[in-house]
This record gives C-alpha cells, sequence and structure tokens, in this order.
C-alpha cells in the first residue's frame, strides 16, 4: 500500500471504499472545484453514511416501481441473445447486422453486494481477456455482444470496479457503448436532465473500456465516442435507439480524474486529524468536515449525498441562492455583506465599489418602488 | 436574474420571510379554477397513479389507477378525467361579446369567461403535457377502443399545455411559478419548484423562520411532495404493498374492495396536503390587486379558448406530435413577441417590475420642472402640435440625444429626447418633445401633457403594437422545410405505429 492509500484508508475509516454505481461515477464529474468532495471520493468515503451521522441524512431513495421497471425493460430489449437490440443498434448506427452475431455475459454470477473479491478479480480478469480478444480489427468483423463487463477505472490512484448495466457492442470495426435507460423518449424527445446523465455515465463507460483496450496494446480509438441509448419509445415498452456524442462529457470527465488523482496535493493541505469515518462522534466529525472547503452551489443537491449538510453550513451565503443570484449581486459572498453594501452602512473593500454602486442604487429603487414611487 | 429580484431574495434570508417582487398581480386568477393535482407512477412513461380534481377547496375529487402498469386502468381514469374536466370547459361556453376585428369592418365573438386549470408546479403542467399526448390520438373504435371523451380530453390538455408556453397566458398556472413571479424566497431556484418549501417562506408557521418552514417542508415524511414524483419511501413502504394486496384479491369481492378502500387512503393522504397548499397559494394570489393590463392578456386567453372550442366543434383534427418547420417558426415567433410584450406591460402595470428595468439604465423617473404646452412646429408643410417638457432627474440617464420615450401614465404619447445637460448634484436636465395621445388640433386637451411638479417615468420600453412575421403558407413551403409533399401532419388520419396496437394493449402488463 502506497502512502496515499494508507492516508485514504484511514480517512475512510475501517471500512472497505465504495463502490462506485451509476449515479455515484456520473456524480464524480459534478462540482469539480469542490475540495471536500473530491478528498471524500477519493478515499472511496461512506458519504451517505455521514451525511446521516452528522445529521443531515441524503435523500436519494429509489422507487422500487422504478427498479422493477429498469429490469423488466432491460429484459426485454436483451430477450433472444440480444437479437432485437443488435437490430436496433445496427439501424442506428447505419451499419449492416445480418450476419451471424454472438452474445457474451461476462457477468453471469457474482451480482452480490458487498461483491466477492475473489469473483470479482475473476471477473475483471474475464472482462479484460474477453473484450481485448474482441478488439475489432476489420469493418467486417462478425457482430459481437459483451453483456455485463466488469470495467475499472483508475480514481484517485485507487481502482474502481464499475459495474455497468451496460452492453459493450462490436460492429462495423468499432465498439460502442450500448446504455439500456428506462425513461421514456416522446415523439423523439426525452427528460433532458436524464438524457444529460445518462451521457455523462456513458463518458465513463468509453473511457473504462478504452484504457482497457489501451492496456492490452490496442487503439482506445477503437471505442466510439457515440454511445447508443436504448430507451422505450412514446408509452410503451417498444425500445428505440438513439446516439449521444459524450465527446465533451468526455473532456469534462478527464480533468476531473486528472484532479483526483493530484490528491497528494489535496491530502498535504488538510489536517493532520481529518477524518471521514463514519463511526467517529458527530461533533468531531462535523468539525473535520467543515475543516475541508467546500463550494457548494443548489445543484449539489441533486448529486452529492452532502448536500444538505453543506447546504447548512452556507445558508448566510450569496452562493447558496444559487449562481445566477450571486452574480447578480455582484459576487458579494455573504448575504449580510449585501445588504450592508446595499444599506450603504458600510463602503466596501476597494475592489467592490462597482458592486456596492449597483446594490445602493437597487436597494433605493426597490424601496421607492415599494413606497408607491410612479411607474 | 436582475439585481433587484436578487436582493430581494438576499432580503428574504436575512429577514426570514419572502419578500415581494411585485406590488401588482401580473395574472388572471378565475373566480372558479380547477386545480389538479396528479401524482404518477415511478419508472413509468407519465401512468397517472391518482389525482385531486376540483374547482373550489371543499369540492376535490380523488381519481385512482389501483394497477397503473394496467392500460385499461389508466384509459378509464382518462376517461373519469374527462368526466370532471369537458363539463367544467363546458360550463364557460355560455355567454359571448362581440369583438370588432379588421378595423371594424368585421365582428367576431368570443366567450366572456374562460376555464383556467391550476396545478402545483411545471411537473404538474409537463404531466398534463404528456397526458394530452397519450390520450389525444386514442381511437374510439378499432381493437382497443377507449371512451370517445378521451381523445377529447386529450385535445384539451394539450391546449392548454400550449397555453402554458405562452408567456402571459393565465389559462395553466404553475403555482411556484406564479407565487415566485409576485415574491422572492430565501432560497434558489430549484427549491422555489417545491410548493410546499415555497409557501414555507411565503406564510411559514408561527415560531418558525422561512427556511426552517422551507427544510421542514423537504422532508417527505412530514410533508409528502408535490407531485407528479411520489416520495419513494412511500412507493416503497406504503404504495406497493397496497397495490399488490389489490392485485392479490383478484376475485374476492370484499377483500378488492378492502384494498381499494386502503389504496385510496394512501393516495389521499399523499395529495391532500397539496390541495391545502395550492388553494392557500391562490388566496395569496388573489389579495394583490390586478396589474391593469391583465384584463387585456386574459383576453387572449379568452380568444383562445373560443378558438379551439370552435376548432373542436368543426370536427378539427388533434394537434400534430411535432410541429413542421413553418409551424415551429410561427409559434416560436409568436412566443417571442408575447414574452416582449410581456415584459413591457409587466413594467407598465408595476413601480417594482419598471425599477429593475431603471436600474438597467432602460428606464428613469424625474420632476417636470418647465413645460410648454402650446408649442407648434410650424417648419412641416403643416403646422403640428409639439409640446416640450423639462424633467429633471437624479437617476443616471442612459439614452442618446434622438431616443424615443414613452411613459406609462401616458402610453399612447412618445417623447423624443431633445436636450441632455448635466445641472448641479448630479442631476440630468431631460429635454423631451411631445406626440401622439393630445387628440388631432393644435391644442392640448388637459392632462395630456405633463404638468409641472408631476413625477414622470421615462423609458424606452414601448407597449405598442409588434409586428408579426411573415412566413410563407405551408403550400409555399419547399419539401426540405418540412412543406409539401409530405402530407400536413395537422390532417393525419391515420396515427403512426406509435399508437397503433404495440401502444394500445389493454392486456399488456409490466410487472
Ligand atoms: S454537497 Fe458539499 S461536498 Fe458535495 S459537492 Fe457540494 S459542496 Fe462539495
Amino acid at each position: 500500500m502506497t502512502s496515499t492509500a494508507r492516508r485514504l484508508a484511514e480517512i475512510r475509516g475501517g471500512g472497505a471504499p465504495r463502490r462506485h454505481n451509476a449515479r455515484t461515477t456520473a456524480a464524480l464529474t459534478g462540482n469539480p472545484g469542490c475540495d471536500r468532495r473530491a478528498v471524500l471520493d477519493s478515499a472511496g468515503a461512506d458519504k451517505p453514511g455521514l451525511a446521516e451521522r452528522v445529521g443531515f441524512p441524503a435523500r436519494f431513495g429509489q422507487s422500487r416501481f422504478a427498479i422493477t421497471r429498469g429490469n423488466a425493460f432491460e429484459a426485454l430489449v436483451k430477450a433472444d441473445g440480444g437479437a432485437e437490440l443488435l437490430r436496433l443498434v445496427a439501424e442506428r448506427l447505419g451499419v449492416d447486422s445480418t450476419g451471424p452475431a454472438t452474445w457474451t455475459d461476462l457477468g453471469a454470477e457474482d451480482r452480490g453486494d458487498p461483491p466477492d473479491a475473489t469473483a470479482q478479480f475473476g471477473r475483471a480478469a474475464r472482462s479484460r481477456a474477453a473484450l481485448a480478444a474482441a478488439a475489432p480489427v476489420g469493418a467486417d468483423d462478425p457482430a459481437a455482444l459483451f453483456d455485463h463487463p466488469l470495467l475499472g477505472l483508475d480514481v484517485a490512484g485507487q481502482r474502481v470496479h464499475l459495474e455497468p448495466d451496460l452492453v459493450a457492442a462490436r460492429l462495423a470495426g468499432r465498439f460502442h457503448v450500448v446504455e439500456i435507460k428506462s425513461f421514456p423518449v416522446i415523439d423523439g424527445q426525452a427528460d433532458p436532465g436524464k438524457v444529460a446523465a445518462a451521457a455523462i455515465q456513458s463518458a465513463v463507460y468509453v473511457l473504462a473500456l478504452r484504457e482497457l483496450l489501451a492496456a492490452e496494446g490496442h487503439d482506445a480509438a477503437l471505442v466510439s465516442s457515440d454511445v447508443v441509448l436504448v430507451c422505450p419509445r412514446d408509452f410503451a415498452n417498444r425500445p428505440v435507439a438513439s446516439l449521444v456524442d459524450v465527446r465533451k462529457q468526455l473532456l469534462v470527465l478527464r480533468r476531473q480524474l486528472d484532479r483526483m488523482a493530484r490528491v497528494d496535493d489535496l491530502l498535504a493541505r488538510l489536517p493532520a486529524d481529518f477524518t471521514a469515518d463514519p463511526s467517529t462522534d458527530p461533533e468531531r466529525l462535523r468539525r473535520s468536515l467543515t475543516s475541508v472547503p467546500a463550494r457548494y452551489a443548489p445543484d449539489c443537491l441533486a448529486a452529492c449525498e452532502l448536500a444538505y449538510f453543506c447546504r447548512h453550513e452556507t445558508r448566510a451565503e450569496t452562493a447558496a441562492l444559487g449562481r445566477p443570484v450571486r452574480e447578480a449581486l455582484g459576487g458579494v459572498a455573504t448575504v449580510a455583506e449585501v445588504l450592508a453594501l446595499a444599506a450603504g452602512s458600510d463602503p466596501g473593500a476597494p475592489g467592490q465599489a462597482e458592486a456596492a454602486a449597483l446594490l445602493r442604487a437597487a436597494a433605493r429603487l426597490r424601496a421607492d418602488a415599494l413606497a408607491g414611487q410612479p411607474a | 436574474m436582475s439585481t433587484l429580484r436578487a436582493l430581494a431574495k438576499a432580503q428574504a434570508l436575512a429577514a426570514g420571510v419572502a419578500q415581494p417582487v411585485a406590488t401588482v398581480r401580473h395574472l388572471h386568477l378565475s373566480d372558479r379554477p380547477l386545480v389538479l393535482v396528479p401524482l404518477t407512477m415511478a419508472g413509468e412513461a407519465n401512468a397517472p397513479l391518482a389525482a385531486l380534481v376540483g374547482d373550489a377547496p371543499d369540492a376535490a375529487r380523488l381519481l385512482i389507477v389501483p394497477q397503473p402498469r394496467n392500460r385499461d386502468q389508466r384509459f378509464a381514469f382518462a376517461a373519469e378525467l374527462a368526466g370532471i374536466v369537458l363539463p367544467y370547459l363546458d360550463s364557460f361556453r355560455g355567454d359571448t361579446e362581440a369583438v370588432a376585428v379588421d378595423r371594424g369592418r368585421d365582428v367576431r365573438h368570443r366567450y366572456v369567461d374562460a376555464p383556467q386549470l391550476v396545478v402545483p408546479n411545471p411537473g404538474g403542467v409537463t404531466f398534463l403535457r404528456l397526458f394530452g399526448r397519450s390520450t389525444r390520438f386514442r381511437r374510439t373504435d378499432g381493437d382497443y377502443p377507449v371512451h370517445p371523451a378521451v381523445p377529447l380530453l386529450g385535445r384539451w390538455l394539450t391546449f392548454f399545455a400550449e397555453r402554458a408556453e405562452q408567456p402571459g397566458s393565465s389559462a395553466l398556472l404553475a403555482l411556484t411559478d406564479a407565487l415566485t413571479l409576485h415574491w422572492a424566497t430565501g432560497q434558489s431556484a430549484v427549491e422555489d419548484q417545491h410548493l410546499p418549501a415555497v409557501l414555507g417562506w411565503l406564510d411559514p408557521p408561527p415560531g418558525l423562520t422561512g427556511a426552517q418552514a422551507a427544510a421542514r417542508a423537504e422532508d417527505p415524511a412530514r410533508c409528502p411532495p408535490a407531485g407528479p414524483a411520489t416520495d419513494p419511501e412511500f412507493d416503497n413502504r406504503v404504495l406497493a404493498p397496497a397495490i399488490a394486496a389489490y392485485a392479490d384479491a383478484a376475485d374476492d369481492e370484499a377483500a378488492r374492495w378492502s384494498a381499494y378502500a386502503e389504496l385510496e387512503l394512501a393516495l389521499r393522504g399523499q395529495l391532500a396536503p397539496t390541495w391545502e397548499l395550492v388553494w392557500r397559494g391562490l388566496g395569496l394570489l388573489a389579495a394583490l390587486p390586478p396589474g391593469a393590463r391583465v384584463a387585456g392578456r386574459w383576453a387572449g386567453d379568452r380568444d383562445a379558448f373560443t378558438g379551439y372550442a370552435e376548432h373542436v366543434d368543426a370536427g378539427g383534427g388533434p394537434q400534430p406530435r411535432r410541429d413542421g418547420a413553418v409551424a415551429a417558426a410561427v409559434r416560436l415567433h409568436r412566443l417571442e413577441r408575447a414574452a416582449a410584450s410581456y415584459a413591457v406591460q409587466r413594467a407598465y402595470d408595476d413601480p417594482l417590475v419598471m425599477a429593475e428595468h431603471r436600474l438597467a439604465g432602460e428606464a428613469f423617473v424625474g420632476d417636470v420642472t418647465l413645460t410648454d404646452p402650446a408649442r407648434v412646429d410650424d417648419t412641416g408643410k403643416r403646422p403640428v402640435l409639439r409640446p416640450r417638457i423639462q424633467v429633471v432627474t437624479t437617476e443616471p440617464v442612459a439614452v442618446p440625444v434622438g431616443a424615443t420615450l414613452y411613459s406609462p401614465a401616458r402610453p399612447g404619447q412618445k417623447a423624443r429626447v431633445v436636450f441632455l445637460t448635466p445641472a448641479a448634484d448630479g442631476k440630468t436636465e431631460v429635454v423631451l418633445e411631445l406626440s401622439g395621445g393630445m387628440g388631432r388640433g393644435l391644442t392640448a386637451p388637459p392632462g395630456t401633457v405633463p404638468e409641472v411638479g408631476e413625477r414622470l417615468c421615462l423609458t424606452t420600453l414601448s407597449d405598442g403594437f409588434l409586428p408579426a412575421g411573415s412566413f410563407p403558407t405551408p403550400e409555399e413551403t419547399p419539401w426540405t422545410h418540412g412543406g409539401p409533399p409530405a402530407a400536413p401532419v395537422l390532417s393525419d388520419p391515420a396515427p403512426g405505429p406509435a399508437v397503433g396496437p404495440a401502444d394500445g394493449d389493454p392486456a399488456e402488463e409490466w410487472a
């Protein structure tokens, strides 16, 4: 174990690092400027446990109806050895899918949680071997589909195992990541938030798949940056495939992973007794978390388990009201400062002259209008 | 976000209670709105689970779908909803009024009142839009016939969802948006989508700050979400067993009856708090006096209602799935014009909204210090009345000489900036030449020219007529832009595969 790994393990407390699922992997790229999150994610800390322990439990519950529907749709799409799936994907990519195709389920066993480390190791090796052996050599390779590959990614010097519900499709000389999602595409349109989330998740898989091939001496570009999203069409359960270009997401992801790779810099800035062990006394845990700078924004509410804690911490700051509000307030950091500048009771720091004048004018106009001055 | 609104947010946060950002109400409120609080089934494509519907606080009707994955039951829900919505709409098809058109050469009629739908949040509008989409193409014959009211409901819901996109329309209100148009809370825009939290800021219970009330409202155990999405905990702990019990009851009449009652009780418990909140929110809005231009915009909603009712009466088809290129461009243009005019109208109606424009340099307020009401310009072919006034303002004047300004006090009058002179104490003297709004003679009738001592707001915003864009008719549009030869979607008699049997299989079930 490297000293970094040891330090991260200490921070995490006794437990094994958290496994990443689709949501948490996608969330790795959210709020990249936040040190608190970078440290906790790098350490694989139990963020839901932490949030609970400090009195601000996260709310990322999943309805079992949603899970059932997701599984049912996936099963439907993959039925018959993926024949229908292959047809859809090929059609969307505009390639010929006739001819023999193979279907390999790389995750037939070991779906346990927590995972059996040995089994997982075996599965990772199996995935690696199978995918590397199937690396496309030319456009006339027969179509091949690989279900449930176990992929890995280096996050902050740690090997993170990803269990994507994806199919890697080899078609027309390239691998394509195929993601099956159960949100509907109605008249060609889907919920933009869901599509964005799916795109960033897919980018994680593209990256992991590229690294796998590169490590085996293949060209990373064999994995396409166009991923195929398979969703139910309209209000029924018939699947429809769409292409999503994830090049932008790949860049964002790369940048954040690079940042996390420099976790040593972050660790060097932490207080020596920093801990994120959920079994620590809540008061100490709160102090510990607060000692790492965060960068709360309302978007955190949908992405990070610590959001309610961080929101509480920043409740007197303009950032908690959202970036547009903060910007409209001239970038002034705290609400108290805004009000003092607006009232003219605080002339403001030298660099704040413009913001101060704006806020004073705004306060005067507001007071005027509320007092019934004419429009 | 304007600085003025942002400041109001900061003030709300500091004061612990929402702060006004409007002094008048900018939307029409019906005496008898139809409130709809929908819930959907998690994971499904807009599958209705339950709804509370009614046109008075004590007239809530609960509709539930005991097996939301069963499409028969979905359409039974749609028929039941139609049984409430359609008679409500019809109740407005009574008295009409004559409106002159084509410069008085012709006359048309419109209903003197129109229906208004109210949902808790923008998610409710999306629900109605998608529910309209999933029902308006249904067939009342063939293999999987639905009740004849179902496709009709679908068209009307689509009509309302489309109106909701039009800035300034009050035909379908999302209450969170309606409230935050008038008050600033101390929370972010994301959090403002949650009706219970917004009302927590607007009207916190005694002893609580807005922030505390909003935080409470976020706890689904204390306060169910305002839909259409349900609380996952509720799904897992209450709803799933209740649905299972109903399904298991099968043909056992007594068991099914009690399971149904159980489901009703659980769903009512999730919906009733939101129902109360919606009416409370409407009450808060009703306490504001309406802006002067609200009635004019509502007349537009009445026009639209009348027009669509006539379209339906005449046997017109359902709205297309997607607009063609020309229709899309026309629509975009119309929405842009509506947005621009709505923004101006709100500023004219409300000094607090105008203040946002003053801060942005698009308006200023000053005192009239000199007037020459009888000034006549005789340099042209014939003499014209062109009074001049001088206004002194302490506000920065960001308009150049030659600019045309308007005053909400006399919207039909133009004021051209003739001179701009800096004066003592950072004040500015503005000399303006007036035209319009003073009759046809060479003497201005009393009151048409501002008098010395009057406080005047002058702005670059004009409430005048915005010309409509000209677009080619569908026949003139090249096929590359959605014109012929492709059949116009509007009259598409044969629904595509999306509405064929695969979509409408009543036997289809997911579980
Ligand atoms: S919730 Fe807190 S820790 Fe998480 S990303 Fe936001 S600021 Fe950082």
